[in-house]
């Protein structure tokens, strides 16, 4: 039990700044005959703000639920805050904060209820549990809703509150997943300055799925993961600049004919839904050479376009996500539960 | 980093039982917090012992007819005050269901804390809201001339905790194995009201045809009921002939149990649903 022995002196001596929050070598999840994850590997380092993208169904909820202790890998090893998760999984969860997708609070008891229960089962010392809450509740910005019963929340408030939960205990590590799914736009936008504002004072470190492009900007480090293998990992400007170059988009009057001979020209073609990408070197002059190239085909609509991470998405995966919102159903569900209670 | 997580998880290396403890307590008080909340269910719960007692009760009293004193009022009250802790109890343990459905179960089965105390405390909790509903029922005591007395009170209380607390881990337990909130109902009416009917605290267990006799042996409440029903007669004075027609006691195999032993049968009940439930929560993926 070397590791054990290893992980228990670390606990006793705190880490050093070095180790990274999350590490994990050939992760992999298999139910049956589907393989979910597929040797998965990358660290995160402290203090940094992660994300999972990936279209539904890619392996990100699977992966975090391996890194919380909620799934078993069936192949490789995985340390969270200097831990393994199988080895011991209470030890992480000790030092994890986590929101789900799904809300997790009772919304019988006030805010300020639900945060001491959590606050006991964390073994948050009683001297502090006070301040803390105090604390937390500031940093979501919900003080002044401290009594107020959950079941009068939005579900803005709500998702504010579970991520002042997950902060109570001081986790080395906050695990959101799909946080901002059925959110409204103006909610997500404060959702992720609260999220910023969090690892700047909490120096938490932040590990978060998303199937939203515009989302994965907000991150330091993004994973691409597509059919449970992670594609592409770098920062948001790296990923662009390995897409490298700039795009112009047309809509022609026969898309499919305008990539086939834009293709025999020798340009790159990509075909989104909603026209043609001709990758080029340089955005600002390159319309004149393609325009012969499609051999009098009526353009309807031509635009420059720098990378965005759609681009990079599409570049990795060779398609585009997908914007399902595959929590429309629980959502749903848990409205009509709620209505025959 | 913060300074306050370092040194704490030391402690937490092997078994504490104050941790156990800590863990069980705010459950419980969180079943204390939500019963005061749902001022509906209390009334409920009320309501249906009422009924019988009242209704039940005394519509049947003619027919029944009275044997040295006591009539099936009297007899009724002892089943009465049980049938309010049944139900009261079994449905805090199914409440699991809702804690499922509405997300909260995960914020407890994430925690770096033990199954055992989770469901320690939910039973707990159970417990005491059932052994509150149950003990209201005690104030209609004196409407049936039941006379109570301090310790008769006390013996009530005690058996009503043990056996509420049975039931709560069997309702946690049958919780554990319901995934869909629709089946929920189903299941409650499937289980509930053979229970209560079979547990003798409707009508005397003796002189019954064996296949009903059957039933009611296998029926662990059965074993909850009895005492409850020997210690409200004990405090009155009831005679011989009427402790005949109103039959307490169960015999097994021919042999009257003893009041402690019926309670063993009973604690032996809330061991096997408690390991039950800890291990139905304890599975990971």
């Amino acid at each position: 039990m070397g590791s054990a022995t290893t992980a228990a002196a670390t606990a006793v001596t705190g880490h050093p700044d070095s180790a990274p929050a999350v590490d994990v070598r050939g992760l992999g999840k298999r139910f049956g005959d589907l393989e979910a994850v597929v040797d998965v590997s990358f660290s995160v380092h402290r203090g940094e703000v992660f994300a999972f993208l990936g279209p539904n169904g890619a392996g990100k909820s699977t992966t975090i639920k391996m890194l919380c202790t909620l799934a078993r890998p069936t192949a490789g090893t995985a340390r969270v805050a200097g831990y393994d998760v199988v080895a011991s999984p209470r030890r992480v969860r000790e030092r994890i904060g986590l929101v789900f997708q799904d809300q997790t609070l009772d919304e019988q008891l006030t805010a300020e209820e639900n945060l001491r229960f959590h606050a006991v089962l964390y073994d948050v010392p009683r001297a502090e549990v006070d301040a803390r809450i105090t604390r937390v509740l500031d940093l979501v910005d919900l003080a002044d809703r401290r009594t107020s019963l959950v079941s009068t929340f939005s579900g803005g408030m709500a998702r504010r509150l579970e991520i002042a939960r997950a902060l109570l205990h001081t986790p080395d590590v906050l695990f959101l997943d799909e946080p901002t799914v059925g959110l409204d736009p103006q909610t997500r936008v404060r959702m992720w300055e609260d999220v910023r504002r969090l690892r700047d004072e909490e120096g938490v470190t932040i590990f978060l799925t998303t199937h939203y492009m515009d989302e994965a900007e907000y991150a330091d480090r993004i994973a691409i993961i597509d059919h449970g293998r992670i594609v592409a990992l770098d920062t948001p400007a790296a990923l662009k600049a390995r897409v490298g170059r700039d795009v112009v988009h047309l809509a022609t009057a026969d898309d499919e004919a305008a990539a086939t001979r834009l293709r025999a020209a020798g340009y790159e073609v990509q075909t989104p839904a909603d026209g043609v990408d001709v990758v080029v070197d340089d955005g600002e002059a390159p319309a004149a050479p393609i325009v012969p190239a499609l051999d009098r085909l009526p353009v309807r609509q031509a635009r420059v376009r720098r990378p965005t991470l759609d681009d990079v998405f599409l570049h990795f995966t060779g398609r585009e996500i997908r914007d399902t919102g595959g929590d429309g159903m629980s959502f749903a569900r848990k409205y009509m539960a709620a209505r025959r209670r | 980093m913060t300074v306050a997580t370092a040194p704490r998880s030391a402690v937490r290396d092997g078994f504490s039982l104050a941790a156990e403890a800590r863990t069980a307590g705010v459950v419980w008080r969180r079943e204390l917090i939500r019963f005061t909340r749902q001022r509906a269910r209390i009334v409920s719960g009320l309501v249906q012992p009422v009924l019988f007692l009242f209704v039940l009760g005394v519509g049947l009293t003619p027919l029944v007819g009275e044997t040295g004193g006591v009539d099936f009022t009297q007899f009724m009250l002892p089943g009465v005050v049980a049938m309010s802790v049944i139900t009261t109890a079994i449905f805090s343990g199914a409440s699991v269901v809702w804690d499922r459905e509405f997300g909260f179960l995960r914020e407890m089965l994430v925690a770096p804390v033990s199954r055992a105390a989770l469901v320690v405390g939910k039973a707990a909790g159970g417990a005491t809201v059932a052994t509150l509903q149950g003990a209201a029922m005690l104030l209609l005591a004196p409407f049936v001339g039941v006379r109570l007395t301090p310790l008769l009170v006390l013996q009530v209380l005690a058996v009503s905790l043990l056996m509420s607390f049975a039931l709560t881990a069997f309702g946690v337990f049958v919780a554990s194995r319901i995934q869909r909130m629709e089946s929920f109902q189903v299941v409650m009416q499937l289980l509930l009201f053979p229970m209560i009917f079979l547990s003798g605290a409707m009508f005397p267990l003796t002189g019954l045809p064996a296949w009903l006799a059957a039933l009611t042996r296998i029926n662990p409440l059965t074993y909850a009921v009895d005492p409850l029903r020997r210690l409200v007669f004990a405090a009155q004075d009831v005679p011989p002939e009427a402790l005949a027609r109103f039959g307490t006691g169960v015999t097994l195999f021919g042999v009257r149990l003893p009041v402690i032993t019926e309670l063993v049968v009973v604690a032996a009940f809330a061991l096997l649903f408690l390991t039950l439930s800890v291990r139905a929560f304890g599975r990971p993926e």
